[in-house]
């Protein structure tokens, strides 16, 4: 490839990504079904733009390896140990299961044992850049379902050593004999040679390196550290992923983490939207017009045998109802160690290439399917086990009698439960996200599934004699709802409620509810505070400003809503302008009043 | 001397007390005298518990009474620190003293305090060094800068120790004590 192709090339996909995209994600879609979509459309089965596209792929490839190795970094040595158990147990399971199984199947369409045991072991593996990338975009790295997802990820990067050692052994030429034992002492060393040279090494070469000031050595020199951490593992017979992954894990601890992380993020990103695309690209759409319905009958019996695993392992592992769907579909795919364990049983004679590249395009589209498969998880599955009729039924409240009910458990309600904690008010709690309520009960509180806008719950949760209600959900609609429920059924509570904004809160005055908070308003005002006093305000001038300030909202607020009350139609944003306005204006008058308070000048 | 022009026989009290839930004596006290009519009481710490007080309100509260009480306990020879920032706040200049001020002038002014230390501790040869109104003095002379007449304190001593009836019994005095002002202005 001369220079003027690379630059060429590197146009087209970097123009084909910037492209598809973000219509990918505006549509809904998430962005590695962007990236596929545009390695079609470049590929030699859309525009023909790039001709070796098996050559990126195996370039792109590397883009895994720094996903795996940025992961490592967030996970310190004591978190990895604590996670040992899902990560053999669950993993370990998933990988058997679906090998076995796909084996049977294999074994009973008439394929030979070692054939039927590579294309299980390879169709048994999901592809960690897809389920990572789509967890990273969904915020759910940390929650069990994402700890769950990335255990079996992590095992199955274990397994593909034993399975690449295994592979020669199952083709007709055996490979170079290797020594078990030296091998094993080989990777000791490195590993070994890796904590150490974390600890004594890199830190004072990062030290010398950030001493010049030259930003980009900086960039070079993670780079160089990760490709060569990559290529030392390869050398000992590692998976370059699971090696970097062992490194980044080993460098978690040390001070330069986050220097590491800031300077490998892009080129991770690059990269792995590279290896979408070339996946898109490696698409045999000659191979899918010859045989249209073989491969679509063995893609989706190989999405239905993954599935059902996953989803027998979720309701094993009692993940949420409404997650188990997404924990299914993230690991429901072959993955990209299915290309390269077919690669190398071809070349070991273990594999008839004619299957390998049937599988390559059924994988691809397994692959291809995860996106779309989430988006039918989300808008259709999803929703329902959350709100209609939800199978996980809503918790029995053991403690009805709590003289305090606090409705929604997120950021703000989380903050109310523990002052009212810290003072011995005994409260119950509603929420009805699972994840939620899974870390405060982690935390010791006691946390109640449910719907807080359904009647039957406010009952069951000692409604009729509570004396507070307290309504902390973020949806200000509900948060309404909730209000006029209680208002309407249990007239003796007193609602406090949390008000996302002015319109919230005048839909608070209008019921007559007095006690709501604007939540972003407080902090808003304690840094504006903070802001007046770094111009040189005295810290109690500053407060008293911010006082005035709060003062004038509250009658703004006051007398907006009793104008609305006249006239229904303000346009909203006419209301907006008005108000900034006023509070302009006052905040002038006010200030004039201050210099007319002689004695403050004294 | 000098009467208020409007609304005589209204008394304003002036309540400051940090924790008043946790009070023996104060809420008793405050108990007895509130339901007379025409006295308007102010907890101060309950209505601005970050201490921004609404100037405007409470000197409307101070033109519509003739007898302004400071109703406190005693902490450290003094009152709780919001009646000070009441003070400094409401008592501005141009309401209380230049000219189209002194809206304080011919009012009066009278400390209710509750103290821990007994009558006899409050001796020049007393363990509290001087008697109750030495420590009363700023109060008295804010009264007379402002053109009011300040009047004798009234004080429970010894409120950690005294009895509940005893307590009680100087709650029924405060109630005389605000009673018998009522009954005067009426007659002045």
């Amino acid at each position: 490839m001369n220079d003027h192709d690379l630059l060429a090339n590197t146009l087209i996909y970097l123009g084909a990504a910037v492209v598809a995209v973000p219509f990918a994600k505006r549509l809904g879609l998430g962005s590695v079904l962007g990236y596929l979509i545009a390695g079609i459309a470049i590929g030699p089965w859309g525009l023909a733009l790039i001709a070796n596209s098996h050559d990126i792929l195996h370039f792109a490839e590397f883009g895994v390896v720094l996903l795996l190795f940025l992961i490592g970094l967030e996970l310190n040595p004591k978190r990895l140990w604590s996670m040992r158990r899902p990560i053999f147990g669950i993993g370990s399971i998933q990988v058997i299961a679906t090998s076995l199984i796909i084996f049977a199947i294999c074994s009973l369409l008439g394929l030979s044992w070692n054939n039927a045991l590579i294309i299980a072991m390879g169709l048994s593996l999901s592809s960690t850049a897809i389920a990572l990338q789509s967890l990273k975009e969904r915020n759910q790295l940390s929650t069990p379902t994402g700890q769950s997802v990335f255990s079996i990820l992590l095992f199955q990067d274990i397994a593909v050593i034993p399975m690449l050692t295994l592979i020669p052994i199952l083709g007709s030429n055996m490979g170079e004999s290797s020594e078990p034992l030296l091998e094993a002492l080989k990777v000791i060393a490195v590993i070994g040679a890796i904590i150490i040279g974390g600890h004594f090494l890199i830190r004072p070469i990062f030290r010398f390196i950030a001493a010049t000031r030259l930003r980009e050595i900086f960039t070079a020199f993670s780079l160089l550290l990760v490709i060569g951490i990559a290529l030392l593992m390869d050398a000992v017979g590692m998976s370059m992923a699971l090696g970097t992954f062992l490194a980044g894990v080993l460098l978690a601890e040390s001070e330069y983490r986050h220097e590491l992380e800031i300077e490998i993020e892009p080129f991770k990103g690059l990269l792995l939207g590279l290896f979408f695309i070339s996946i898109g690209m490696t698409i045999d759409f000659g191979l899918l017009l010859d045989k249209p319905w073989l491969i679509i009958a063995l893609v989706l019996g190989l999405l239905l045998v993954k599935l059902a695993v996953l989803i027998a392992i979720a309701r094993a592992e009692k993940l949420p109802t409404s997650q188990q769907g997404l924990f299914a579909c993230l690991l429901g795919q072959g993955g990209e160690f299915a290309f390269v364990l077919f690669t190398a049983a071809v070349a070991a004679n273990a594999l008839e290439q004619q299957w390998a590249s049937l599988l390559f395009v059924v994988v691809a589209l397994s692959m291809m399917a995860t996106p779309l498969l989430l988006l039918l998880n989300e808008r259709f599955i999803e929703p329902r086990f959350l709100h209609l009729g939800s199978p996980q039924p809503a918790d029995t409240i053991e403690d009805p009698d709590n003289p305090v009910i606090i409705a929604g458990f997120g950021r703000f309600g989380r903050t109310v439960g523990r002052l009212l904690h810290a003072n011995r008010v005994a409260t119950t709690i509603l929420d009805h996200n699972p994840d939620q309520i899974e870390d405060a009960r982690r935390f010791g509180y006691r946390v109640y599934y449910g719907d807080a806008s359904r009647l039957d719950m406010l009952h069951s949760a000692g409604a009729e004699s509570a004396r507070l209600l307290i309504i902390t959900v973020d949806d200000p609609e509900k948060v309404l709802a909730i209000a006029d429920l209680a208002q309407q059924h249990f007239p003796q509570l007193t609602i406090l409620a949390r008000a996302r904004g002015m319109a919230t809160a005048m839909a608070f005055l209008k019921r007559g509810i007095p006690l709501f908070r604007r939540e972003i308003q407080e902090s808003a005002l304690l840094l504006g505070e903070d802001a007046l006093k770094q111009l040189g305000y005295g810290a109690f001038q500053a407060k008293q400003m911010a006082h005035i300030f709060r003062d004038h909202e509250e009658a703004l607020l006051q007398k907006m809503y009793q104008t609305d009350a006249l006239e229904k139609r303000i346009h909203i944003s006419r209301m907006a302008r008005k108000e900034l306005a006023q509070i302009l204006e006052a905040d002038e008058q006010e200030q004039q009043n201050l210099r007319d308070r002689s004695w403050r000048e004294r | 001397m000098e009467t208020s022009k409007t609304n005589s026989g209204e008394i304003l009290i002036l309540f400051a007390h940090p924790y008043p839930q946790q009070s023996r004596v104060n809420r008793p006290l405050l108990r007895a005298v509130q339901d007379i009519p025409r006295v308007k009481i102010v907890d101060l710490y309950e209505q601005y518990p970050d201490f921004h007080i609404n100037i405007q309100l409470e000197q409307q509260r101070l033109l519509s009474a003739s007898l302004i009480v400071f109703h406190h306990p005693f902490y450290w020879y003094s009152a709780p620190a919001i009646l000070k920032q009441w003070q400094d706040c409401v008592l501005e200049e141009r309401f209380a003293l230049s000219e189209g001020g002194f809206a304080l002038r011919g009012k009066r002014l009278m400390s209710v305090v509750t103290v821990g230390h007994s009558k006899a501790s409050y001796q020049l040869d007393g363990y509290d060094r001087f008697p109750i109104g030495h420590f009363l003095r700023p109060y008295e002379q804010m009264a007379i800068h402002c053109g009011m007449q300040y009047l004798a304190p009234f004080v429970v001593y010894s409120a950690h120790r005294i009895s509940d009836a005893e307590i009680e019994n100087r709650a029924c005095h405060y109630r005389q004590h605000l009673l018998d002002y009522l009954s005067e202005a009426e007659h002045e």
